[in-house]
C-alpha cells in the first residue's frame, strides 16, 4: 500500500468552479454594497465582519450592518455593544475606516413612522398595541427593516460621503430571501382587499360595504373580538399614509440591490442542507436578476498534499490492532478526515455541476472561535485565498 | 430500560443553526417509537427536512406514517408519523374546528384575511404553529377519529427564537387582553409550562453554540418553560488515546516509532505523509482541548447531557437509527 500525491485540484479550490477573487471585489471602487446571504449557522455574520474589516484595511471607508450578532462579535471588534447607530471600530493605522452597527428593528420602524407622519399622528401610531406587536415581532418585520436601514445608510453615505462600502448581513430567514420579497409583499398587502376592508368603516359610507365585507367583518368580530378589530382599524388607518413613503423606498432599495454597484455573496457550510439552501439562494438571485458574485463555503476540511484513502488508512489501523495504539489512532484520524474531505468535495462538485458559473471561495475551518480583530483578520485572509 | 423523561409527552428540540437539531429530533422520534409506541414528528419551518431525512415524498398537511420506530431489546417497535405544519392550513383547520363559519370562511380567504394573518400579522404565525402542536398532544373530540400519540416531537425554531416561539401568551398579550384568542393561548401555555413538556437543546462543543445554549436555558427558565436535556452533537471520535493528546498538541509524538509502525502496517509512507499525520494529530488535539473546555461549560449548566458522535460519512436513514439507539442507551428516549 502506498500513499499517493493528490490527483486533481488542490486545497482551497472548489472542484470545477472558478475561484472567487474576494480582494478584487473589495478593492473595486465600483462596489458599494456587499450583501451576504445564506441559511442560519453558516458563519454569515462573522464573514460579513471579516469582509468589512479586510476592505477597511485595504483602504475602503466601510460599514458593516449586522442583524443578530453574538455578543462575542461586538467584543471581537472592540465595541461593547452594537446598536442602531454605526460605531467606529478602533483599528491601528488603517488605510480606510470601519464602522459597525446592529439592526434594531423596532427603533428603525419608529424612525420611519416619525419621519413620515405628523407628530400627533406618529404618537397615535407608536402607541397602538397592534403597532407595538408588529414592530417588535420577529418574523417578517426584520426583513423589511433590514431593507429600510440599508436604504438609509446608502442615502446618507451618498450625501455625506461617510462610507464607500456597506457590507450587509441578512436575517437568517427560513424562507430564503424574504428580504427580497419585502417590497412586493408590502405592496400587495397595501393594495389588497384586506386594507380596504379595514379602512371601509373608518371612511364611513355604508354603501361601500358589500355583502362579502359584512360577512368578513362579522366573522372577524366573532373570532377576534371587537376590541382587536377596532385596534387593527385604527392602526391600518393611521399607517396607511405612512406606508406610502415606506413602500416607495422599499422599491428603491430593491432597485439598488439589482444595480451593478451591489454584489451578493452566498455563504454556506459544507453540509448537504446548507449547500442545498445555497443552491436555492443562487437560483433565486438569478431569477430576480440580482448581481451574484460568488459562493463562500466556510468551515471546510481541506485535502492534504500526501494522503491515504479512508479505506486504506482504516485497514492499516486495523492491521496494527492494539499493538501501536498511537499510530493506529493517527491512521484512524486520517481516515476520518479523508472521508470528510471526500464528502465535502462531492458536495461542492455537485453544486458546481449545477451552477458552473458561480465563483467559489473555500474557507478552511479554524480550530477555535474568533475573539478579536486578529481572528477576524485571519478569516479575511482565508477568504481572500491566502 | 427507562427514560429520563417518562412523563413527557411533548419533546421540543431546538438548537443553534448548523448544530443538527433536525437530525436529533428525527433520531429522538425513532428512539421514542420503540416498544410499540407511536410518535408524531412535527416540522414547522417549511423546509421539508423530515421528508428528505426519511427519504419520502414531501409531506402534506396530514399526519403520514414515515418510518418504523427503533427495535430495542427485541420488543416490536411502533410507528413514526410526520406532520409538516403549514400556518395557512392550520388556520383554516382551526377555524373549521372551532367556528362554524360556512361561507364566511371562504370569504376570509378571498379578502386576504388568511394571508394577512399568516404572513403579516405579528405573532399569529407562531401561535398557529404551536396551536397545531398543542392539538396533536392534547387531542379532543373536535378532531374526531384522529390518532392518539404516545409522544410528539417538535423540530422547533432555533435557540435564538425558541422562547418567543413557545411563549404564546406573551405574543398575543399585546393584541388580546381578553377574548377567545387570549383564552386559547393561555390553555396552550398551561401544557407548555407543565412537566408534560421538555425543551431539549442541541449544541456542538464549540463556544458560540454552547453560549447560545446557556442563554436559551436562562431565557426558558425566566419564562417558566421546562428545560429538558442538552444533546451534544457531532462529538469527535476519540481515536487518539488520551495520554497521547498532549504530545500530539506540542508536536512531540515519537516520529521514529510512528514510521516503524507504519512500515509494520504495510504503509510505504514518505516523510510528507508522516508530516501530514502529525499535523492532523496536532490539529485534532487542539480541537479536543477546546471540546473538553466546552464540555465542562455544558456540564455546569445543571441539566442532563447526552452525547452523539460525529458521523464522518454523513447522515442517512440507517445512521438515524444508530443515533436513535445512542439516545436510547443514554435514556433521552
Amino acid at each position: 500500500m502506498r500513499t499517493h500525491p493528490r490527483v486533481g485540484p488542490l486545497a482551497a479550490r472548489a472542484v470545477g468552479a472558478p475561484v472567487l477573487d474576494v480582494d478584487a471585489l473589495l478593492d473595486d471602487p465600483g462596489t458599494h454594497i456587499v450583501v451576504c446571504c445564506g441559511s442560519g449557522g453558516v458563519g454569515k455574520t462573522t464573514t460579513s465582519a471579516a469582509l468589512a474589516l479586510r476592505a477597511a484595511e485595504r483602504g475602503r471607508k466601510a460599514v458593516v450592518l449586522t442583524i443578530d450578532p453574538a455578543r462575542r462579535l461586538a467584543q471581537s471588534m472592540g465595541i461593547r455593544q452594537l446598536d442602531n447607530t454605526p460605531r467606529p471600530v478602533p483599528l491601528v493605522d488603517p488605510a480606510g475606516s470601519l464602522d459597525a452597527m446592529m439592526l434594531d428593528m423596532k427603533r428603525t420602524f419608529d424612525e420611519v413612522v416619525e419621519s413620515q407622519a405628523s407628530p400627533e399622528k406618529a404618537r397615535q401610531i407608536l402607541q397602538n398595541p397592534f403597532y407595538i406587536a408588529l414592530s417588535s415581532s420577529f418574523a417578517g418585520t426584520q426583513e423589511y427593516m433590514a431593507m429600510e436601514k440599508l436604504g438609509q445608510l446608502y442615502r446618507d453615505a451618498r450625501r455625506d460621503g461617510t462610507y464607500d462600502l456597506i457590507v450587509v448581513d441578512t436575517p437568517p430567514s427560513r424562507s430564503a430571501l424574504d428580504f427580497l420579497d419585502a417590497p412586493e409583499r408590502l405592496s400587495s398587502f397595501l393594495d389588497g382587499r384586506f386594507i380596504r376592508l379595514m379602512l371601509a368603516p373608518a371612511r364611513g359610507p355604508a354603501r361601500l360595504m358589500s355583502a362579502g365585507f359584512n360577512l368578513v367583518t362579522n366573522a372577524l368580530t366573532r373570532i377576534l373580538g371587537g376590541q382587536i378589530l377596532r385596534d387593527m382599524q385604527t392602526f391600518v388607518a393611521a399607517l396607511d399614509t405612512v406606508f406610502g413613503g415606506f413602500r416607495q423606498r422599499a422599491q428603491q432599495t430593491y432597485a439598488l440591490l439589482q444595480a451593478a454597484e451591489t454584489a451578493f455573496l452566498v455563504v454556506a457550510a459544507p453540509e448537504p442542507d446548507a449547500m442545498r439552501e445555497a443552491a436555492y439562494f443562487v437560483e433565486r438571485l438569478s431569477g430576480d436578476r440580482m448581481p451574484l458574485q460568488g459562493l463562500i463555503v466556510n468551515r471546510s476540511t481541506i485535502a492534504t498534499e500526501e494522503s491515504l484513502s479512508a479505506a486504506a488508512a482504516e485497514a492499516a489501523a486495523e492491521r496494527l490492532g492494539g499493538q501501536a495504539p498511537v499510530t493506529a489512532g493517527l491512521l484512524r484520524l486520517h481516515a476520518d478526515r479523508a472521508l470528510l474531505v471526500e464528502r465535502q468535495e462531492q458536495l461542492r462538485a455537485r453544486f458546481a455541476a449545477a451552477h458552473p458559473h458561480v465563483a467559489t471561495a473555500v474557507v478552511p475551518a479554524l480550530a477555535g472561535d474568533v475573539h478579536d480583530l486578529d481572528g477576524l483578520r485571519e478569516i479575511g485572509t482565508l477568504l481572500a485565498g491566502h | 430500560m427507562t427514560s429520563d423523561w417518562p412523563r413527557v409527552q411533548l419533546h421540543v428540540v431546538t438548537g443553534k443553526g448548523g448544530t443538527g437539531k433536525s437530525t436529533v429530533a428525527a433520531a429522538l422520534a425513532l428512539g421514542l417509537a420503540s416498544h410499540g409506541k407511536n410518535v408524531l414528528l412535527c416540522e414547522v419551518e417549511g423546509r421539508q427536512g423530515v421528508a428528505r431525512m426519511f427519504d419520502v415524498d414531501p409531506l402534506p398537511y396530514a399526519e403520514t406514517r414515515i418510518a418504523t420506530g427503533l427495535r430495542h431489546d427485541d420488543h416490536p417497535p411502533g410507528g413514526v408519523y410526520a406532520l409538516h405544519i403549514d400556518p395557512e392550513a392550520a388556520l383554516l383547520e382551526y377555524l373549521r374546528m372551532y367556528y362554524k363559519l360556512g361561507p364566511a370562511g371562504r370569504a376570509l380567504d378571498r379578502f386576504g384575511v388568511i394571508e394577512f394573518a399568516t404572513t403579516i400579522a405579528p405573532g399569529v404565525r407562531d401561535v398557529l404553529l404551536t396551536g397545531k402542536v398543542f392539538e396533536a398532544v392534547q387531542r379532543n373530540s373536535r378532531n374526531r377519529g384522529a390518532r392518539q400519540y404516545d409522544a410528539v416531537v417538535l423540530d422547533a425554531p432555533p435557540t435564538g427564537r425558541i422562547t418567543a416561539f413557545l411563549n404564546v401568551s406573551e405574543s398575543v398579550a399585546g393584541l388580546a387582553k381578553v377574548g377567545p384568542i387570549k383564552h386559547q393561548a393561555d390553555t396552550m401555555m398551561t401544557l407548555f409550562r407543565s412537566p408534560r413538556t421538555a425543551v431539549h437543546l442541541v449544541t456542538l462543543l464549540e463556544e458560540m453554540p454552547v453560549q447560545e445554549t446557556a442563554d436559551a436555558i436562562a431565557e426558558l427558565k425566566a419564562a417558566r418553560l421546562p428545560v429538558g436535556g442538552v444533546v451534544v452533537n457531532q462529538v469527535r471520535p476519540r481515536d487518539l488515546p488520551d495520554e497521547a493528546l498532549e504530545a500530539a498538541r506540542t508536536g512531540t509524538l515519537d516520529r521514529t516509532a510512528v514510521e516503524q509502525d507504519l512500515k509494520r502496517a504495510g504503509v510505504e509512507a514518505g516523510e510528507e505523509f508522516v508530516d501530514t499525520l502529525l499535523d492532523e494529530a496536532r490539529e485534532y488535539a487542539e480541537r479536543r482541548a477546546l471540546e473538553d473546555e466546552q464540555r465542562e461549560v455544558v456540564g455546569g449548566l445543571g441539566v442532563p447531557t447526552y452525547e452523539l458522535e460525529r458521523l464522518a460519512a454523513g447522515i442517512d436513514l440507517g445512521s438515524l437509527y444508530e443515533l436513535a439507539e445512542c439516545l436510547k442507551e443514554q435514556h433521552l428516549a
